[in-house]
């Protein structure tokens, strides 16, 4: 039988359910293709995820899911590592779900460090509810809740998490198969917060907005505004304006919560009799 | 259910029932093997098809950039 | 349990409401605890922060309530007995998760020591505001088990027998417990532990299993990362956890199940307590706090010659439906007083289920957010028995 080589990870039975084009289908191969390279035991793997299209990834996979309420996914994450630390813990989230309403649940995991690999998908505006503004979506832009334009500004999502204290931050664009590839990696096998901002389109309601719906053509626009983050350092500011800063940010040794919350046992046990 | 092309070792499979039609592996192909056939898909989708098959290298980019899992490559024995 | 002996032996020991809870949900094998601090529950979370990780256990401060409630769900799929603890505020943050709790069969329990609200009230003052919150707080169509305890030990008891029922049913369990209750200090006698009953949530045991939900009889549980590759999710789904959002017939067989769940062993959790029922024309019921001075009225009644019995309810929901209305068949009992901190939330429970054979009244406290004064309580007796 002709089946596809990564079958095995996939739940059987479930019908893909983004819409044609959508970068979440990408970001699912990335994800598996991690796992598979790393030869990682999927029975020990969680994917933690939230409400919206980014959190509907991990139900086409064959492994322990758990779907939470909105904005929350990184709060049940850190419950199910703390619970065994064991066990991989992956976050699904989106920009809404993640930077909106889940924003301070973001700050305070990648501060705690605490050992979850968080992969946001931001298609920069809100896809699932029919296409309002996000927290993400570049100023100007029209959308069904800014017909006017969008008078707000965007998060830069890497420098808040880096600045938090994370672990591991990077961002890449769906383009980026082989770099995301790579960064799911380390994020797996990173002892600490590992953050990776995945700008992924939305031909239904972003491409609406910018009158480019054809999926390929949206996927090599953010192929285009791309620039890799070093090259950003030589390009003056209002250049860098509609770009998408690629990289790896932050890539650094600290202790994750899990492993520092295992030596606060020790030392709770020595003190006994108080 | 898929679209068995052959090509020297190399078979390029189509999923009939996964395909949306997005046209990413169309345009991103760096051989450009395929192309948007007329073929409907039963979910109503129109199907790649590639018409330029024995340009076919098997660098798999269709297959990492498809979003359904619908287009893969198959290695035969060597 | 050898763990918790190097904690604490076998004696009498001085000890706050809120220790107890926290030593007893130590004690039934609570090892993940979440908090965010709110008044009156600290003294909670400051115990559990020095003593669960003398037993291994993990005691984390969130950044809110809701991120609180959050892990503990996902601690307790990990397979960690779970617990947060909060007050009025916190505990309507919690909602949304709760409900998750509730639709995905989770084993927890939230601790509220109630305190006079709405909004930010009065912290440290008690109120039985939360009655209603508690069956209702949650959107959509429920059931969930609540518990009052009205003293210290029974605060240690009842923790324990929280996190029994929550695993028993997995299902979240509340327990409301108030200011005053939390916050005052009486002996409690901490018995031999090894005669504590402590129960377990029922496991998957053969590999192939998949239906993790939605039984009457209570699905097994399978434990995260042990290969059962479970979907757990808050939207309508099915016996295996699939999600169906699309056919209504789904919500119908999800709602049903979830409520029979619990109704069909409501005898196994529903309690009550009752003193001089064969003999009283008047009862007088109440709970939590509020029970300690009904009973100390219905000892000063009875000495004054009065027939009135005394009903403390334990179980708050589901209501204790057919004790209550047994306990009237009982003697020849013409009134009911209920006597809550509040403006009447459990008496409307009570009316429902009496009106129809007896009078049922309702009496708050002279002054809202204390309980009530047990001479008070004899006036007002002495008045409604005089009023034929």
């Amino acid at each position: 039988m002709y089946e596809h080589p990564l079958i095995k990870y996939l739940r059987r039975g479930i019908r893909q359910p983004f819409c044609s084009g959508c970068g979440n289908g990408i970001i699912a191969q990335c994800i598996l293709r991690a796992i598979n390279d790393l030869k990682i035991d999927m029975k020990k793997i969680v994917f933690v995820s939230g409400i919206g299209c980014s959190g509907w990834i991990s139900t086409l996979f064959n492994a322990d899911t758990l779907h939470t309420t909105h904005g929350r996914p990184i709060a049940f994450a850190t419950g199910v590592k703390l619970g065994n630390p064991e066990l991989k813990v992956v976050v699904l989230t989106g920009d809404g779900d993640g930077a909106a309403i889940g924003g301070n649940h973001l700050i305070h995991a990648a501060r705690r460090n605490i050992e979850i690999l968080t992969i946001l998908v931001n298609n920069r505006i809100y896809g699932m509810t029919g296409g309002q503004v996000a927290p993400t979506t570049p100023h100007g832009m029209k959308t069904t809740t800014t017909p006017y334009g969008n008078i707000e500004y965007p998060f830069d999502l890497c420098k808040l998490v880096e600045a938090a204290g994370a672990a591991y931050v990077a961002r890449w664009t769906t383009f980026h198969v082989k770099q995301l590839i790579s960064s799911i990696k380390k994020g797996l096998l990173k002892d600490g917060f590992s953050f990776i901002e995945i700008v992924s389109q939305c031909p239904i309601q972003y491409g609406k907005y910018i009158d480019l719906q054809e999926p390929a053509k949206l996927l090599l626009m953010l192929k285009d505004l791309s620039i890799n983050k070093d090259k950003a350092k030589t390009i003056n500011e209002k250049e860098l304006k509609e770009k998408i800063i690629i990289g790896e940010f932050v890539d650094r040794e600290v202790i994750g919560f899990s492993k520092a919350y295992e030596q606060l046992i020790i030392k709770a046990r020595e003190k006994r009799n108080e | 259910m898929s679209i068995i092309i052959k090509n020297k070792s190399i078979e390029i499979v189509i999923d009939e029932e996964k395909c949306k039609g997005c046209g990413i592996c169309v345009a991103l192909c760096p051989l450009k093997v395929l192309v948007k056939s007329d073929k409907i898909s039963p979910q109503g989708f129109n199907l790649p098809f590639p018409i330029n098959r024995d340009k076919c290298s098997g660098c798999r980019i269709c297959e990492y950039y498809c979003p359904d899992f619908a287009i893969y490559i198959i290695e035969g024995e060597k | 349990m050898n763990e918790i002996n190097e904690i604490i032996k076998p004696g009498n020991y001085l000890m706050m409401g809120n220790e107890a809870c926290a030593l007893g949900a130590i004690i039934a094998g609570c090892r993940f605890f979440a908090f965010y601090p709110i008044t009156p529950a600290n003294e909670i979370a400051e115990y559990m922060s020095i003593y669960l990780p003398k037993v291994g256990g993990i005691y984390i401060q969130m950044e809110d309530e809701i991120s609180s409630i959050a892990s503990v769900i996902g601690a307790s799929w990990a397979g960690l007995k779970a617990m947060t603890a909060t007050s009025g505020p916190g505990f309507t943050l919690m909602q949304e998760n709760i409900g998750h709790a509730i639709m995905t069969e989770t084993p927890c329990v939230i601790v509220d020591v109630q305190r006079c609200g709405p909004s930010t009230g009065t912290p440290a003052l008690p109120m039985q505001g939360d009655v209603y919150q508690a069956r209702r707080g949650s959107h959509g169509e429920y059931e969930i088990i609540a518990l009052a305890p009205s003293s210290v030990k029974d605060t240690l008891l009842l923790t324990i027998e929280a996190f029994n029922l929550s695993e028993k049913y997995r299902v979240p369990v509340i327990i409301l417990s108030d200011a005053l209750i939390g916050h005052m200090i009486e002996n409690v006698e901490i018995p031999d532990l090894s005669s504590i009953k402590i129960i377990d949530r029922k496991k998957p045991l053969k590999p192939d299993e998949s239906q993790f939900f939605l039984s009457e009889d209570i699905s097994p549980m399978p434990t995260l990362g042990s290969g059962y590759r479970v979907h757990i999710t808050g939207s309508t789904h099915d016996e295996k956890g699939i999600r169906n959002v699309y056919d209504p017939i789904y919500v119908d067989n999800l709602v049903h199940k979830i409520y029979a769940k619990i109704h069909k062993h409501i005898d196994d959790i529903v309690k009550i307590e009752t003193r001089y029922l064969d003999d009283s024309k008047v009862l007088l019921l109440s709970y939590g706090s509020v029970a300690r001075s009904a009973l100390h009225a219905v000892k000063l009644a009875r000495k004054a010659g009065l027939k009135v019995g005394h009903v403390k309810l334990i179980t708050l929901w589901p209501f204790p439906e057919k004790l209550i209305s047994n306990i009237i068949n009982k003697g020849e009992v013409e009134k009911i007083i209920v006597l809550e901190n509040n403006m009447g939330q459990i008496v409307n429970e009570v009316k429902r289920v009496l009106h129809k054979d007896i009078e049922v009244k309702f009496l708050p406290p002279e002054i809202l957010g204390t309980i009530h004064d047990p001479m008070y309580i004899l006036e007002n007796l002495k008045r409604i028995l005089g009023d034929k």
